[in-house]
């Protein structure tokens, strides 16, 4: 169906074929600072405006074709219409913000507003346009994005702005920090927010002015957020958020715009978006700090502790209770046993088990229907135990529990002691280094002696 | 029942009220044209630790945030060691509610107490090894610089409070507006709070205090105003802290007044 060699394809990437350079390297460019200014959006949680902002530039693209074609002028100038597109654009974002303070409407229902109603004036201007001659046709392209038509002074274009779009964010980059973390903290401490929103959108409004001509008004959107969004999967630093956004979309518009480039029938907007999402989808199961495998791993890394510990405590408090001197001495102990301490499901504790065995804390006993604690199984029993037990002492005494349920919290909490609590715990209790005896046992000491 | 206090009952005398570290006269706010607090008068004495009390809706966060001049008023004046707090802003701190932000913002503790020292710090400049350093200080003040390199959504809510506590200490204010800190933290926390408030009092820093534990009230603060749209009592704990000012500030909220009546026991008769 599509003609497309790898050969081709290389030359393309590499920006070897001299028909297509311009227009990937502006993708790549465009990419990055949109990957960047969508991250402080994202942040701010403004993602919709980027949105609303360029549905609103629509009405400025018609409108100076028009009011242009009349005087006689070129209509389809790209400066004209980009000053044009900006004037509506800012106009927009001005409305919204006019909607948020005079009314109580919210700010998702101010942009609604705002997109649909500037969108459906420029679709009508657009409309009036092209009925007055052919010579309107391709300013739907600012809708969808045609990179085939740029020419050597778009490319400076957006090469200019990109740069120097990400130096002032560079600038800015503390002050923007503290407006998108706490504005009003930033405003107590005599920052001008609204200032400092006004350098933020109109950052937004610069790549997305340029950017129009490539991807189109209606997927900048995407350029903008998914690539921040992608990011916030890989690092929990906003430094390298920035990056690492600017990274993801600079690598998708090479990409998109290449194989767009390839694939003819196919608008770069449409393919840039799709490889941004598909590096958004990538980063969403395997990012590095926050991706769902990650999560899921480190789920089930805890319940396997948990449960590994779970069966450790019980063997150890099976021994401890033990009147056969043989099975203490060799660490034995009886599966039917071990299986009722906790009530456990006969799979279930199988399962733990094994979890046990593949660390050698737990191997097969010669002797059938028992487990045995190896050496270092024995140790790492006594000292969960111990850690159980110092944790609910430490719940008697200062957290007013009552000793009958304590050992649900206990539960829980024993699994996560650091080495530093565990010795707080100590010195709190002044419990001597021995294993203190489980203070269900202590209580019941007590009522006896009070009889 | 008084409805509010001359400023005498609050200064202490002799002292010229230009200098005290907050003067508000007749500060009226209102939100959508529904007044939220009317004819405020307050004068907060140098060294004290003002508790600031009052049922849901009286207004207590939006007296803070006229204060600090993140809210219009309608009318009124507010004074910071007698200037406009346009001109004193910097001996200002302000330790916001905790709810107030986004805890996933991609962000250590340590970047977030350097927020502290940007406004001495200056635009465009970035934040440098002093600025660590402070930021350090400050940490260790609320006992926890071992968690400095931490994404602040892995704190616990106390620990988060303490951070934004650190990062109005890395700024070394003279006069500290506090909304909430002591709400739904750990036991341990509370008291590392009421430490450090202590320590700034002894310091003879000033420390205005949004607060909702009855119980607590005249244990950690020796200045109280009541409000409840109105200042209904302000003044020294001991003075306002009556079962006539709870009845005036709660009005009929009886859950609420038996918290204070235990309160007030303790009061009363220790």
């Amino acid at each position: 169906m599509f003609d497309l060699s790898a050969s081709d394809l290389w030359d393309v990437l590499s920006l070897q074929k001299h028909n297509t350079r311009l227009v990937v390297l502006s993708a790549t460019l465009l990419g990055a600072s949109c990957g960047a200014m969508g991250s402080f959006l994202l942040l701010r949680k403004r993602s919709l405006m980027g949105d609303a902002l360029a549905h609103a530039t629509l009405p400025g693209i018609g409108m100076v074709f028009l009011v242009a074609t009349l005087l006689g002028l070129d209509g389809k100038s790209l400066p004209l219409l980009l000053a044009g597109a900006s004037v509506t654009g800012i106009l927009g974002m001005g409305l919204v913000l006019m909607i948020r303070k005079t009314t109580r409407l919210k700010d998702d229902a101010a942009m609604g507003i705002v997109l649909s109603v500037f969108f459906g004036i420029g679709v009508a201007i657009l409309g009036i346009a092209q009925n007055t001659g052919g010579a309107a046709a391709g300013l739907e392209s600012f809708i969808y994005g045609k990179t085939a038509s740029m020419v050597k002074a778009d490319f400076w274009l957006i090469a200019i702005v990109s740069v120097l779009v990400c130096l002032t964010a560079r600038l800015f980059l503390k002050e923007l920090m503290i407006l998108c973390f706490d504005d009003a903290y930033a405003r107590s401490q005599g920052w001008p927010v609204l200032f400092l929103d006004l350098v933020l959108i109109s950052l937004v409004t610069a790549v997305t002015i340029v950017g129009l001509q490539a991807v189109g008004l209606i997927l900048i959107i995407a350029f903008l957020i998914t690539p921040a969004a992608a990011a916030r999967f890989w690092t929990q630093n906003l430094v390298k958020m920035l990056i690492m956004a600017s990274l993801i979309g600079a690598v998708s518009g090479w990409l998109g715009a290449s194989l767009s480039a390839l694939l003819p029938r196919l608008p770069a907007g449409a393919v840039i978006v799709l490889v941004g999402s598909a590096i958004f989808l990538v980063s969403m199961f395997f990012g590095s700090e926050r991706g769902v495998i990650r999560r899921y791993l480190k789920q089930r890394r805890l319940n396997k502790r948990v449960g590994r510990q779970h069966v450790l405590r019980a063997a150890f408090e099976i021994l401890e209770d033990s009147t056969d001197s043989d099975d203490v001495a060799n660490h034995l102990v009886e599966w039917s046993k071990l299986q009722a301490h906790r009530s456990w499901s006969e799979k279930k504790l199988k399962t733990l088990v094994r979890w046990c065995k593949a660390d050698d804390a737990v191997e097969d006993a010669i002797e059938p229907g028992h487990i045995q604690l190896s050496e270092k199984g024995f140790a790492e029993a006594s000292r969960v135990t111990r850690n159980h037990r110092l944790w609910e002492l430490y719940l008697i005494r200062y957290a007013d529990i009552a000793p009958s349920h304590v050992d649900r919290d206990a539960d829980m909490v024993e699994h996560v002691l650091g080495v530093d609590l565990v010795k707080q715990l100590e010195t709190e209790l002044s419990e001597d280094l021995r294993l203190p005896k489980s203070p269900h046992t202590i209580e019941i000491e007590g009522e006896g002696g009070a009889q | 029942m008084k409805s509010f206090v001359d400023k005498e009952t609050v200064a202490p005398d002799g002292e010229h009220p230009a200098e005290l570290p907050l003067t508000v006269h007749d500060l009226t706010v209102s939100y959508n044209q529904k007044p939220v607090i009317w004819d405020v008068e307050l004068n907060i004495p140098e060294g004290s630790l003002v508790g600031i009390v009052g049922p849901n809706g009286a207004g207590k966060s939006t007296l803070i945030k006229a204060c600090l001049n993140l809210i219009p008023a309608n009318s009124g004046k507010i004074e910071i060691y007698g200037k406009s707090y346009q001109e004193n802003r910097q001996l200002v701190g302000y330790v916001p509610q905790r709810e107030s932000v986004d805890w996933d913002f991609p962000v250590s503790a340590l970047d977030v107490v350097a927020m502290g020292t940007y406004r001495q710090l200056g635009w465009f400049k970035r934040v440098g090894k002093k600025q660590k350093q402070q930021a350090m200080e400050a940490l260790d003040r609320v006992g926890i610089s071992h968690l400095a390199k931490r994404q602040i959504s892995q704190l616990s809510g106390g620990q988060q409070q303490r951070v934004f506590l650190a990062r109005a200490l890395a700024q070394d204010a003279m006069l500290y507006f506090m909304d909430e800190p002591f709400s739904a933290v750990d036991a341990a926390t509370e008291e590392a709070i009421i430490v450090l408030l202590k320590e700034l009092r002894s310091r003879g820093r000033t420390c205005l205090v949004v607060h909702h534990d009855l119980a607590t009230v005249s244990k950690y603060f020796d200045h109280l105003v009541m409000l409840n749209m109105r200042v209904v009592a302000a003044g020294p704990t001991d003075e306002v802290f009556t079962e006539e000012n709870l009845r005036a500030t709660y009005g009929g909220k009886l859950s609420v007044l038996d918290a204070a009546a235990e309160a007030l026991k303790n009061v009363k008769h220790v």
